[in-house]
């Protein structure tokens, strides 16, 4: 996990991601989900860094740090 | 007939889930015969666009969003406190709800609420500002701990999660019913449109189901046999039912019988 590579990757739902230079977390979600974005603002997702939540409104400022483990989830069926 | 938690009025107190549903149109149909205002979604990784497949019919987000349907996020699939309490936070970011339907599973064997992480989530969610509404093992003192620390409801299991037994231990319901001041709803088990009519009728405010519609042979049937069988079953508590005798007793009046053959009339009799 931890072997350095040429361009910098994080891990993003389990499998790695590789991270242009300055990728903020609303860049990361616009590219995962192109579907889903409304009036600029991907509607019904939610991410986490390294285990901690990033509220909306830090997306456009949070940039995914090399090696970061990133969850991107949505609401599906269930329960 | 509204169901109130945590001040929120729903108009039906059949709550549903959406697991188990072949597709979002035939979840959509049995959404709409159940009355449901209230259901349950999981939170999973959004899957990564690859080429050439198939487009996306839909979330059920937004399915829930389109037929006015509050959405109540659960934790499934958690094992942990730390797992729980973090997917109850996405959830509240994902759906704009601070209400969780929370969930720590023992093990995927017996997919049983672990009553010690449950209590300890709650009470950490319930301090983060969260509407916790806690799937809990049958056990009434396991309730009141979970109402102690500020759970807006408690959810009660009837049986295993996707069991269909129906309702396995109705004298610990009885008594969790009995005992709560907040909403008891039943969760997990229910089998056919009685079993529901028996958890109204033991003093639950509400049932929550999924797969006994869901994966019924007819879901959208299931889903107004079950919308019916709460109705009739919050009436018949409500009308208050017959005590059980150990014998029969007449409804016909005994006096006033006639006489045929050689048996006199009035013969007490209770027929």
């Amino acid at each position: 996990m931890s072997t350095p590579t040429p361009s910098p990757t994080a891990v993003v739902n389990g499998e790695p991601y590789a991270l242009a230079a300055g990728t903020t977390v609303d860049r990361l979600v616009a590219e995962l989900l192109p579907g889903c974005v409304v009036d600029g603002a991907p509607q019904g997702v939610a991410v986490a860094i390294d285990d901690a939540v990033v509220p909306r409104s830090l997306w456009p400022t949070t940039t995914v740090e090399p090696g970061a483990r990133v969850e991107v989830v949505t609401a599906v069926q269930g329960g | 007939m509204t169901l109130s938690i945590a001040g929120v009025e729903l108009g039906s107190r059949l709550v549903m889930g959406t697991g188990g549903a072949p597709s979002l149109m035939a979840l959509e149909g049995a959404l709409v015969a159940s009355g449901t205002e209230l259901t349950t979604v999981a939170m999973r990784r959004v899957a990564r666009p690859r080429p050439g497949a198939p487009a996306d019919d839909g979330s059920v987000w937004g399915l829930l969003a389109r037929l006015g349907i509050r959405a109540l996020p659960n934790t499934a699939g958690c094992f942990s406190v730390r797992e729980a309490v973090l997917t109850a936070r996405l959830a509240r970011e994902a759906c704009g709800t601070d209400w969780v339907k929370l969930e720590v599973i023992a093990d995927d064997v017996t997919l049983l609420p672990d009553p010690v992480g449950l209590l300890e989530a709650a009470d950490e969610l319930v301090r983060d500002g969260f509407v916790v509404l806690p799937y809990t093992n049958d056990d009434p003192v396991l309730a009141r701990r979970l109402e102690d620390v500020g759970c807006a409801a408690v959810m009660p299991l009837g049986a295993p999660i996707g069991s269909g037994l129906g309702i396995l231990n109705p004298r610990n319901i009885e008594a969790i019913a009995a005992a709560a001041r907040v909403p008891v709803i039943l969760d997990a088990g229910i089998g056919t449109a009685s079993d529901a009519a028996q958890a109204m009728e033991l003093g639950c405010d509400g049932v929550l189901l999924a797969t006994a519609v869901t994966r019924a042979a007819d879901p959208v049937r299931m889903a107004r046999a079950m919308r019916l069988a709460v109705e009739a079953g919050y009436d018949a508590r409500g009308a208050g039912r017959i005590p059980r005798r150990e014998q029969a007793l007449a409804s016909s009046p005994p006096d006033g019988r006639m006489a045929v053959g050689d048996r006199p009339g009035n013969l007490d009799l209770a027929l």
